[in-house]
């Protein structure tokens, strides 16, 4: 702060005079009057007012569909029998029904969504290795400590990938099927492009192949206690989408924010017709291999078929919350308008 | 914080000190010095002193290696550094961590280095300082090299001989042994050490005094037994042995003190007494103080109201977490994750578990960077005062100190002011104004016009400046301008002198000099005086020449004469001149000591002394006849006579020096020429040295003093040399100072003593009565009596001047105790005490002189400013009664309107009863002038005196009561009303009272008047003295304040701040008080706000993840969001933001009072504050929530934008209780953001694996594309700050406060602004008292209308201008201000309302008239008695009958009459 200033004279002590530090500084110093934030304040409301409008209208324009299966029609057999963990292994598939009346227009979404299910808890949400979904080879031998209980089985082999987080993978499949007048259609769905780029790319990687097959890398691990088949099985359709970098697990591995959140499934394949448009109206049906239960927690399941704007899926919230702290901007304004009119000038007369 | 580290450091250092103490203690009482000469090292042989400290210093706290352990040890002193710690290492426990362990050290890390830093910065510097002062070169005697060699300091031993060469700073403690003044003298500065800017003489041991040539360390055998190092500058006791076996006592005036300089001394030789640390210099050392401010003590309740808080808020979670577990049953849900054993947790150790986490998680709420926070802005503050240019001295060249780091923000809540009056409010420089000789007054009536004119002459000059322009600053002219405006109001300003411009000619006049402005040296002459004084001596001259006696001298001449010389020899004074500053003036020719042992009085005094005189008996018969017929025709006709006769060779001998011609060293001539008056007197105190200048003016000047002998010229006598015998100093419990001189003419051994009128009148002879000459003394008591009392009617300093003519046999009887005692090495203080007591009896009155203590400049103006900002000012002063009151008029501390109460008592009995009939006059009085003469009123108004006040707030609510009153009490008195049986009552009077005047109090009382107040009002205290005598006082204030004046640096040392002058106090107050208190106040309330805005958000989180302890936040935000992320903008707005301009703030003190009554920060606005908080954490947390909701956002997608919209709503609700914008706090507020981005962006980016266990890897840059982040980041902060903005901008426009005013007129122009305070000074007063703030003035105010009077409303109004031109108003309540206004307007009511006094208040004769009534209340106490009938005698016989209209039925009777 004070380089030594070699001054002398009778005067030698004299604080500088420089605005700085006699607090001078040139400063505007804004009164928050009614008079002074009037103008500011209708014009915000005027912004706002403009903006809610604005996404009001573009929410207008998506549609959504929740389809719930937890219980619904047929699936309630398969409830019921995943009530049971003895019958874990026992495959279960149920179908649902139902009807779009306005057709989806451009991108359709499909998400899977679950209900009061608390992938944001705290110990819940630690229990991973990024290590290891990252390929390193001695995290995939020796799991991190905040994977347990789900770092090594029984016989002590560790699991891969660790952790309750990839272990309570969501394992429902679903199958989309929509009834033409010429019989059903499976709605073709593209599986692929579901995560972050970064994630693919970056965040998740497979253990360095050196010319080994997938099966071989993961040798020496084991699955998940709850999985069914191993990472490197997970897609049986592509092989370049197992192990680490299957979309399904980065989905899954992309911890929801609340309890009630949904997860991105696929998108339709606009490439045939009739799904050029997206999805025409009509009945479609759900098909559905039900694997996970939810009723330990009281959970929901469901299918989303959604279309997105700008700014995301269907959601009134935006549009409406610009509107109303416009109007109340613009209450407040209109009060302080009042005050002003009552008050404020008699105070300015005051100091006049 | 730190004050704890610095108390463990200081009581380290103490104990260390202690036990070395006391080990040294076990060995031997005293210190014994052996020449480090005597022993050979060479041959290993050791001196014993050399276990004494050497002279190596270090002030240092740590070493490299200590540093560490020590610094964290100290640091941990610190609660909440502990508590900080406790959360990290919690973090390390697997079960309940939350963040990356290494992370959550970070803060804490943080936080400990920076004070660390901090630490080894000051430890350094220290350190280099050291070093410098370690490696300074002295000179110290070898004796391998038998010669003196260059040493450092640090090599500098106990027991070495040191060599001294002039403008020297002396290393260590020196005992002086030789110098190379012909009078074994030797000078020293102490300016250093303590201030005091005059030049101390030091002499050479005694033993060593008739050494002839140069001192030979080789030679030197002796020991010295001296007393233990201690830390009293003023006391060095012990004796020298020497080989012989003599001893010879040393005193403090053998000892040269580590620090001081050597002035005037071309060599002196010293040995090392003291070294290094135990130089009584390093032992005076302490370091700064620390004190907790107020402000701290209530922000330290809601740091204890956070931790309920949040331990509530933990317990919630807690509780939570356990009922949501609780609810899934035996049946555990996937992701309810098991322990890591793979057991289930039970819902109840998952709940305490739990607790622990959150208590990690909600950290934040403790806010671990507001105390580092506070101590920067708190530096930054105490910067920022240091650097005011406003309270700059120029004339002696020193700033504002703050001296304690850590109250600044208490000097803007002061409540109660106690000041010292001399050297505070009075400059304490003094003015020779008039004197008494012999019962005669001599009115100096062409010295009093001269010092007018000198008043004219400053303000001509000063408008010359305010007109020119001249000056660089703006707001300097401003300030000048209105200073004169103000003076051309005052009709007292003929008190007021000294200018800035005259100061400066004094200064640069005198830059060498103590206490000696133009107008203390030119002294206008009495012309009668002058003349007596003449015809004095040419009279003595005539006498001389013709061998008269002396004693046929008229009495009255006598006097006159024996006046002056008293004048001049009578004081510590030491002539300097000018063409060689501090050279002396050398005026001897014969070595000679005064008279130290009994051998030399009789050598001296004896025939033996004939012989050895008679070498120098060359004197000239002139000489020797006159002295012959002095001795022989002496008035006095004891035996006397023989020993005359025998003394007559002898004093021949003096007679020759005084009258031969001048020497020629000494140039003659100077006498008779202008340059005469040049010569430069440097005093001790500066009465002394303006009574040397009167004298002078009289040509009786003083030319020279030696320790054994003053030279004094006088007009036709030419030179005198009075043999100096003895000087018994000033001191404060005998108040008088004597010296016994051999009179030249007379040859009598005379003793002129100067003191306290009070004491010396009680010291005076009994005149004889029936004789002529006892019925003149008789007289000429009973008429300086009269003109003593005159004197301190005008506010003058007096002082006694008496003689007394000693025979020799007394004189040698006297001699023998006092030699003894000065010898007595135990109790030589109390002995010496006792032989001074025996000496000053029997006195002859010779007269009085008057001395004016002028105001400093600018004090009635400070005083009136700081009265409006609601400030008490109690006066405290030791001065009498009739002094202190006319100082008090003069500085308006007491109004010439305002009723005087004046408590003298001569007992406890008598004390009670008149401070109970005070008591019952002041709340008749209250009623009578309250207005409201309702029953209830009356009885919520008296039992409002009865009760004390439980808390600050209520006690300002009580000080509606203050009237205008003024109540004087004198020491005694206050000795009874502190008794604890009384001081509830007294203190109930003064409160009332407008001011407080205790006079002739001793420093003790002073404290324990501070102390009483401060205590049982429980307000805010502030003392400011510049004497020793304040010392306590100030100490035991809040706030204590030292005037860094002529008194020494000893108020200086124990203050908290120093000021230069009394009138800086205002600035210092007004404007930095004020400014500091409502940044600090403003800063922790925003601080508070902030963390728990931010630790709300993860509260509300925990709703929604089973009370998991989960948080959105990434635990980097969370971590750095205070300590980087949001931290730069409110030290920025906490160091510079100003609610109101410094020129407001000094034109409306009344804003002060926001200060004194905690408006910025008071209980309920911590908890509107978390209202606030919580409100905006909800908005911030649940617009991102109800936008994201059922979406598949993940968790720190999600949480980011609430850390960004925390942050902008943060910056910007910073941004509305930022009240003004410099580039700075634009340029932090930006920097915030950037700095959140950045560190974000970088952060998303690095490393996808490094955090764990949260892994936010590319989120930033994600959400950056994400066109709901932007509207987001709109619509929350912007619904989050509607509430506040909203109230603010109400609230500033509906009910503004007095701030809020002052602010709106800082916006109009300068010019516009200036007209509005100085026409509606008494309108904005009322307008902006803080009682009813929200009533435009335009309406009529309620309380005039009740006025019993019946006077309207009308009055106000119209009242406004004629009030303005009137005095000062009390600040204090609105009401009573206005219907002073209404008084005012009507004449035939201001005739009722106002006692006699008001109807000549500008008749200065009233002033003694009442000064010494004493108030005399006798109210029946069976009826409430709601009038008072005022009856008043004084000597004018003024009397004035009262019953004011407002019930005429019941009158009580208030007396006052003259007590003298």
């Amino acid at each position: 702060m004070g380089k030594e200033k070699s001054k002398s004279g009778p005067l030698a002590r004299r604080p500088d005079n420089s605005a700085f530090k006699q607090q001078r500084l040139p400063a505007w110093s804004p009164m928050l009057t009614a008079s002074a934030v009037l103008p500011f304040f209708y014009l915000l409301a005027l912004i706002c007012m403009l903006l809610g409008v604005w996404l009001l209208l573009t929410v207008q324009n998506t549609q959504e569909m929740k389809v719930d299966y937890t219980e619904a029609g047929s699936c309630n057999l398969c409830f019921e029998m995943r009530k049971n963990v003895s019958n874990a292994g026992q495959r279960c598939t149920c179908m649902i029904m139902f009807s779009i009346e306005k057709a989806f227009k451009g991108d359709v979404f499909i998400y899977y969504g679950l209900r009061n299910f608390h992938q944001n808890l705290r110990r819940y949400m630690d229990s991973r290795d990024d290590g290891q979904m990252l390929g390193r080879k001695s995290n995939l031998k020796s799991p991190s400590s905040y994977c347990k209980p789900f770092d090594v089985d029984e016989k002590g082999v560790p699991i891969a990938p660790c952790g309750a987080v990839a272990n309570s993978m969501f394992n429902d499949s679903f199958i989309l099927t929509y009834y033409t007048i010429n019989g059903p259609t499976v709605v073709p769905l593209l599986r692929k492009g579901l995560t972050w780029y970064t994630d693919k790319n970056v965040k998740y990687r497979n253990p360095k192949m050196d010319n080994l097959t997938l099966p071989e890398v993961f040798e020496g691990t084991t699955r998940p206690p709850y999985w069914q088949k191993p990472v490197y099985q997970l897609d049986p359709f592509d092989p370049n989408n197992n192990g680490f970098i299957n979309d399904d697990l980065l989905v899954w591995m992309r911890e929801a924010a609340f309890p009630n959140f949904k997860k991105l499934y696929g998108f339709l394949y606009r490439a045939n017709k009739p799904f050029t448009k997206g999805l025409p109206a009509g009945n479609y049906s759900v098909t559905i291999s039900y694997n996970f239960p939810v009723q330990y927690f009281k959970g929901r399941k469901e299918v989303v078929l959604t279309t997105v704007s700008w700014f995301g899926g269907q959601n009134h919230f935006l549009p409406i919350a610009y509107l109303v702290t416009s109007g109340l901007i613009l209450l407040t304004a209109v009060v302080l308008t009042v005050v002003w009119w009552k008050f404020g000038k008699d105070g300015k007369n005051m100091a006049d | 914080m730190a004050r704890e580290n610095e108390d463990a450091g200081m009581a380290e250092d103490v104990s260390k000190a202690k036990s070395q103490r006391k080990s040294k203690a076990k060995e031997t009482k005293t210190r014994t010095v052996h020449a480090n000469t005597l022993h050979d090292f060479a041959k290993g042989e050791e001196n014993p002193s050399r276990r004494y400290a050497n002279n190596r210093i270090k002030t240092t706290k740590y070493t490299v290696l200590s540093f560490l352990p020590k610094n964290l040890f100290e640091q941990f002193h610190r609660l909440a550094n502990v508590y900080f710690v406790f959360i990290a290492l919690l973090n390390f426990v697997p079960v309940v961590n939350t963040f990356l362990p290494e992370l959550a050290l970070a803060p804490v890390l943080f936080i400990l280095s920076v004070t660390a830093i901090k630490d080894i910065w000051e430890d350094y510097r220290r350190h280099r300082s050291d070093m410098e002062i370690n490696h300074m070169d002295c000179l110290v005697y070898s004796r391998a090299e038998k010669g003196y060699v260059e040493k450092y300091w640090k090599e500098v031993r106990v027991g070495d001989f040191i060599r001294l060469r002039c403008n020297e700073i002396l290393p260590a403690d020196v005992l002086l042994l030789s110098s190379s003044d012909p009078d074994r003298l030797c000078h020293i500065e102490t300016a250093t050490l303590d201030g005091e800017t005059n030049l101390k003489q030091r002499q050479v041991v005694r033993s060593f005094f008739d050494l002839d040539c140069d001192f030979d360390p080789l030679k030197y055998n002796s020991v010295i037994e001296c007393e233990k190092p201690n830390n009293d500058l003023n006391r060095f006791r012990g004796y020298i042995i020497h080989q012989s076996g003599k001893k010879d006592a040393l005193y403090k005036e053998n000892l040269l003190l580590r620090g001081c300089t050597i002035r005037n001394t071309e060599e002196a030789v010293g040995i090392v007494i003291y070294a290094g640390h135990e130089t009584k210099a390093m032992l005076n050392n302490n370091g700064p103080r620390y004190k907790r401010s107020k402000l701290e003590r209530q922000m330290n309740v809601d740091v204890f109201w956070c931790v309920i808080i949040l331990l509530v808020m933990c317990l919630f979670a807690a509780l939570g977490h356990g009922l949501w577990m609780f609810q899934y049953g035996d049946k555990r849900p996937v992701f309810d994750v098991l322990s890591p054993e793979g057991t289930n947790l039970s819902p109840i150790m998952s709940a305490i578990y739990l607790f622990l986490t959150m208590i990690i998680v909600f950290q934040v709420l403790i806010p671990i960077s507001l105390f580092v926070s506070i101590e920067i802005v708190k530096i930054c503050q105490v910067y920022f005062i240091h650097q005011d240019a406003d309270l700059y001295d120029e004339e002696t060249d020193s700033h504002l100190q703050c001296r304690a780091l850590n109250i600044t923000e208490d000097l803007g809540q002061m409540q109660y002011i106690f000041s010292d009056k001399t050297g505070t409010l009075t400059e304490n420089k003094m003015v020779f104004r008039r004197c008494t000789v012999a019962g005669v007054e001599y009115s100096h009536d062409a010295n009093a016009k001269r010092i007018a004119m000198y008043q004219e002459m400053d303000s001509e000059e000063e408008e010359c400046i305010s007109h020119g322009g001249t000056l660089p600053r703006r707001d300097s002219v401003g300030s000048h301008q209105s200073a004169r405006v103000l003076r051309s109001h005052s009709t007292k300003s003929h008190r007021r002198t000294g200018s800035r411009a005259e100061a400066k000619r004094a200064s640069i006049l005198s830059k060498h000099t103590a206490f000696s402005s133009p107008m203390e040296k030119d002294i206008t002459p009495d012309p009668q005086l002058l003349d007596k004084v003449n015809d004095c001596s040419s009279q003595l001259d005539f006498m001389r020449l013709h061998s008269q006696p002396m004693s046929q001298l008229p009495s009255d001449l006598s006097d006159v004469f024996d006046f002056f010389i008293a004048l001049t020899i009578c004081n510590t004074v030491v002539v300097s001149s000018p063409n060689q500053p501090r050279q002396k003036v050398r005026m001897r020719f014969e070595l000679k000591s005064p008279v130290k042992t009994i051998e030399d009085f009789i050598k001296r005094f004896t025939p033996s002394r004939l012989t050895s005189g008679s070498n120098n008996s060359s004197s000239s018969s002139l000489n020797r006849s006159s002295n012959k017929g002095g001795s022989s025709m002496q008035s006095c006709p004891s035996a006397e006579s023989t020993l005359t006769k025998l003394n007559e060779e002898q004093s021949s001998s003096v007679m020759e020096h005084a009258f031969s011609p001048a020497p020629p060293s000494y140039d003659g001539k100077a006498f008779c020429t202008p340059d005469e008056g040049e010569l430069r007197y440097e005093a001790e105190s500066p009465d002394e040295a303006a009574l040397v200048y009167a004298a002078r003016a009289y040509k009786c000047s003083l030319v020279g003093r030696l320790p054994d002998q003053v030279t004094v010229e006088l007009p036709h006598l030419g030179k005198l040399n009075f043999e100096l015998l003895h000087t018994l100093g000033f001191d404060s419990t005998r108040k008088r100072m004597s010296v016994v001189v051999r009179h030249p003419l007379t040859d009598q051994i005379t003793v002129y003593t100067k003191g306290a009128d009070s004491v010396i009148m009680e010291l005076i002879r009994p005149p004889i009565t029936g004789n002529s000459k006892g019925r003149r003394q008789k007289k000429i008591l009973c008429r300086t009596q009269n003109y003593l009392n005159l004197y301190a009617a005008d506010g003058l300093r007096t002082l006694c001047i008496a003689k007394k003519v000693l025979s020799k046999d007394e004189y040698a009887r006297w001699l023998q105790h006092h030699l003894q005692a000065e010898t007595a090495i135990q109790r030589r203080e109390e002995l010496l005490f006792e032989s001074a007591l025996r000496l000053e009896t029997n006195l002859q009155l010779l007269g009085a002189t008057g001395i004016e203590d002028r105001l400093q400049d600018g004090v009635p103006e400070t005083i009136a400013s700081l009265r409006k900002a609601g400030l008490q000012i109690w006066v405290l002063t030791g001065d009498k009664q009739e002094t202190a009151v006319n100082i008090a008029y003069a500085c308006k501390l007491l109004d010439p309107e305002e009723e005087l109460l004046t408590l003298n008592a001569d007992s406890q009995e008598a004390c009670k009863l008149l401070l109970e009939e005070s008591l019952h006059y002041i709340q008749a009085k209250f009623l009578c002038s309250s207005g409201d003469a309702s029953a209830k009123d009356f009885h919520a108004n008296v039992s409002s005196f009865e009760i004390y006040p439980s808390s600050p707030l209520s006690s300002h609510a009580a000080s509606d009561s203050v009237h205008r009153l003024g109540l004087v009490i004198d020491g005694r008195t206050l000795a009874y009303a502190l008794d604890a049986s009384l001081e509830d009552t007294f203190l109930t009077v003064a409160r009332s009272c407008r001011s407080v005047l205790c006079c002739r109090s001793t420093p003790l009382q002073k404290s324990m008047v501070v102390k009483l107040v401060r205590n049982k009002l429980k307000v805010m205290t502030l003392a400011i003295g510049d004497g020793a005598n304040d010392v306590s006082m100030i100490q035991v204030a809040d706030v204590g304040v030292g005037i860094s004046g002529q008194e020494g640096m000893q108020a200086v040392m124990a203050s908290d701040f120093a000021l230069p002058r009394f009138r800086y106090l205002q600035k210092l107050l007004l404007v930095h008080g004020h400014w500091c208190y409502s940044r600090l106040a403003n800063m922790i309330l925003y601080f508070f706000y902030k963390n728990a805005m931010f630790v709300a958000l993860i509260f509300w989180y925990q709703f929604y993840c089973g009370f998991s302890g989960s948080a959105m936040i990434d635990q980097w935000y969370l971590i750095f969001f205070n300590l980087m992320f949001s931290s730069f903008p409110q030290l920025i707005s906490g160091t510079l933001d100003k609610d109101v301009s410094a020129e407001t703030l000094q034109q409306l003190p009344q804003l002060y009072t926001s200060g004194q009554n905690s408006e910025e920060y008071k209980p309920y606005m911590f908890w509107m504050n978390m209202i606030d908080a919580f409100y905006q954490s909800l908005v911030c947390f649940f617009i991102p929530y109800f936008a994201y909701t059922d979406s598949d956002v993940d968790l720190f997608t999600w949480g980011t934008p609430i850390t960004t919209i925390a942050l902008l709503t943060i910056l910007l609700h910073l941004g509305i209780e930022t009240k003004t914008w410099t580039w700075m706090n634009c340029l932090s507020i930006a920097f915030s953001v950037a700095l959140f981005f950045t560190v974000a962006l970088c952060y998303n980016a690095s490393c996808p694996t490094c955090y764990p266990p949260s892994n936010p890897y590319w989120t930033i840059q994600r959400l950056l594309q994400d066109p709901v982040f932007y509207l987001l980041c709109t619509i929350a902060p912007v619904a989050a700050l509607l509430p506040r903005y909203f109230y603010r901008a109400c609230h500033s426009t509906l009910f503004p406060n007095p701030v809020q005013v002052g602010r709106q007129l800082d916006k109009l122009p300068a010019d516009t602004r200036r007209n509005i305070l100085s026409l509606s000074r008494v309108k904005m007063g009322s307008w902006l008292s803080p009682r009813q703030p929200s009533l435009p003035v335009g309406k009529p105010q309620n309380c005039t209308q009740k006025d019993q009077r019946g006077t309207e409303a009308p009055a106000k109004r119209a009242g406004a201008e004629s009030v303005q031109q009137g005095p000062a108003h009390p600040p204090d309540p609105h009401s009573s201000s206005l219907k002073e206004l209404g008084a005012k307007n009507d004449p035939l009511l201001s005739e009722e309302l106002q006692p006699a006094s008001t109807k000549d208040p500008s008749d200065p004769s009233w002033v003694p008239s009442t000064q010494m009534d004493r108030v005399q209340l006798n109210l029946p106490p069976s009826r409430a008695p709601p009038c008072v009938t005022y009856v008043r005698s004084s000597e004018t016989a003024l009397s004035c009958e009262q019953t004011p209209p407002c019930s005429r039925g019941t009158t009580a009777e208030a007396e006052l009459y003259t007590a003298v």
